[in-house]
């Protein structure tokens, strides 16, 4: 046991003295762990604030259920409690004619010619019950509830509104969020992958420069850890010191540049989500990218010394 | 000690075997020395003593361990029981002399009081108590000869192989380096050295293996070496 912790205490040891020496290469090392942390934080991020940007198109998305004059308001209230039972609804929100009027005008506060359209006909708008769904995928078994015969009947001909045009909309307003969301964390792995490489790389040609040292370890009888271990001890440096800069990077950059970023317009991107994901996210984030540096080094360099501690295991 | 039974190895198939049936057995606490012109097969021997080669076909016994039933693993463990010399030092070039010693025990987990109290009287040994902390590119060959001698029996093992460990040298220093192994053979450790050196050889007066064309062509004791 005393035995065992010494070789330990010396494997961690003989790691940082060997971070310490090889300065050079620790800089160059990091730089390109920085750099590919940094893109993969953002992209996490940038993922996020993708993922936030769809949810509020897609909560702004209902079916609209038009109910005929002649439904009294206790039918109406009924009905109501009945849709909010469904599994799949998050939301309901009822307006009474009057109610819908003032939506509708509000709505449409600047076309005159709408507006006293409405009032010269003495109120055309129906009583009208919003049904959010929970998700956009779910839309279709809402509509398939609300067109039960016994409800069918409170309605106008056309409602629910999802069955006409907008049946159009929402489906491709759901084909789209479900594309772009599978694209956003396509990227992000794509990324951690391109930059597992170059890390393993930039490791390799460290090992590779010391490969007779590793080998005269060897022929003095040193074991696979003792010699792999300081690598790896190295590596993780490396690692913890990267993910930190990394957070540290997009830290500064969300302090620094926060008033002119929301000043920009991105399109959809909502800049100061991202600051607030990030903000509530940050030591989730912390970890994440902790993690990675030290499972990205530590597996780049135990399988960069693996091809110099093999033993000849042929006869030949 | 060591235990060789009709080892053959061949590298390539058209050169035909760089070893060819060697026989050979070496008693605890003997000095051998092997020689043989550039290429007979002297490196090889003892390649496959350390472990670096794998022998074609054939035995291998040294201190009580039958190479076929050792597993990769092991491999470690015994070169731990065998001290190597080498003809290039085969020195770690960003350690002090201290530090070069001092890694044949680290790699068996002695501890460092324990280290700092063996490695001196090593270097002692060695006469190179004063340059414990010189690196290695600061040293003379002679001197980087000794420190590698020095990593070799500093763990105490009963067998020292050494590699043409003059080769490298001028008459004085390799002298030097040959009676430091005398000393070391003399507290009890089996010596096994390479050479090409006529007038070693005929100076130590100890056995002398000569291998010609990867064969034994003689073994005799207290013979001299004549390289025709």
């Amino acid at each position: 046991m005393g035995r065992r912790l010494t070789t330990f205490g010396r494997i961690v040891r003989t790691g940082m003295v060997n971070f310490m020496r090889n300065a050079w290469l620790a800089i160059a090392a990091m730089a390109i762990m920085i750099v590919t942390l940094t893109i993969i934080l953002f992209s996490v991020i940038a993922n996020a604030t993708f993922g936030h940007t769809v949810d509020q198109i897609a909560s702004q998305v209902d079916v609209s259920v038009f109910l005929n004059d002649n439904v009294t308001d206790a039918q109406a209230q009924s009905f109501v409690s009945d849709i909010r039972k469904q599994a799949d609804v998050k939301r309901v929100e009822y307006l009474n004619k009057q109610q819908a009027q003032a939506s509708f005008i509000s709505q449409n506060g600047n076309n005159a010619a709408l507006q006293s359209a409405v009032f010269e006909t003495g109120n055309p708008i129906p009583a009208t019950i919003h049904v959010f769904p929970r998700n956009l995928n779910d839309v279709s078994t809402i509509s398939k509830f609300l067109t039960k015969a016994k409800y069918q009947s409170l309605q106008t001909s056309g409602s629910p509104s999802y069955n006409g045009d907008r049946k159009k909309a929402i489906d491709n307003i759901t084909h789209a969020t479900n594309i772009l969301r599978r694209a956003g964390i396509g990227a992000v792995v794509v990324f951690a992958f391109i930059s597992v490489l170059i890390i393993f790389n930039t490791i390799q040609m460290a090992i590779f420069n010391r490969r007779d040292e590793l080998q005269i370890m060897r022929l003095l009888g040193a074991s696979t850890s003792f010699i792999r271990g300081p690598f790896v001890v190295e590596s993780i440096i490396y690692g913890v010191l990267s993910a930190v800069v990394s957070v540290l990077l997009i830290n500064a950059l969300f302090v620094t540049a926060s008033s002119s970023l929301q000043a920009t317009s991105f399109g959809l991107l909502d800049i100061s989500y991202s600051q607030s994901f990030f903000e509530s996210h940050y030591w989730v984030l912390l970890s994440l990218q902790l993690a990675l540096g030290i499972l990205i080094g530590a597996a780049s360099s135990v399988i960069a010394t693996r091809r110099y501690l093999k033993f000849k295991t042929s006869k030949k | 000690m060591i235990l060789l039974d009709r080892v053959t190895k061949t590298y390539n198939k058209n050169l035909g075997p760089a070893l060819d049936r060697i026989s050979l057995h070496v008693e605890p606490k003997e000095f051998v020395i092997v020689v043989g012109q550039s290429g007979a097969g002297k490196s090889t021997l003892l390649k496959l003593l350390t472990r670096e080669e794998r022998p074609t076909s054939g035995k291998i016994i040294v201190g009580g361990i039958d190479y076929d039933k050792l597993h990769d693993r092991d491999i470690p463990l015994l070169r731990r029981k065998i001290g190597t010399v080498f003809q290039d030092f085969k020195l770690l070039p960003n350690r002090t002399v201290f530090e070069n010693v001092a890694f044949a025990l680290e790699i068996v987990g002695v501890s460092t009081k324990e280290i700092k109290n063996t490695v001196p009287k090593v270097l002692d040994i060695v006469n190179l108590k004063d340059k414990a902390d010189r690196m290695p590119q600061e040293l003379s060959g002679g001197e980087r000869q000794r420190v590698a001698i020095a990593r070799a029996i500093v763990r105490q093992p009963k067998i020292l192989i050494a590699d043409e460990p003059t080769g490298n040298l001028d008459p004085k220093h390799a002298w030097d380096v040959i009676k430091v192994l005398e000393k070391i053979n003399r507290y009890g450790t089996t010596v096994l050295l390479t050479t090409h050196n006529q007038e070693i050889v005929n100076k130590l007066k100890r056995r002398v293996v000569t291998i010609k064309h990867g064969q034994i062509a003689s073994d005799r004791a207290n013979a001299e070496y004549n390289v025709k």
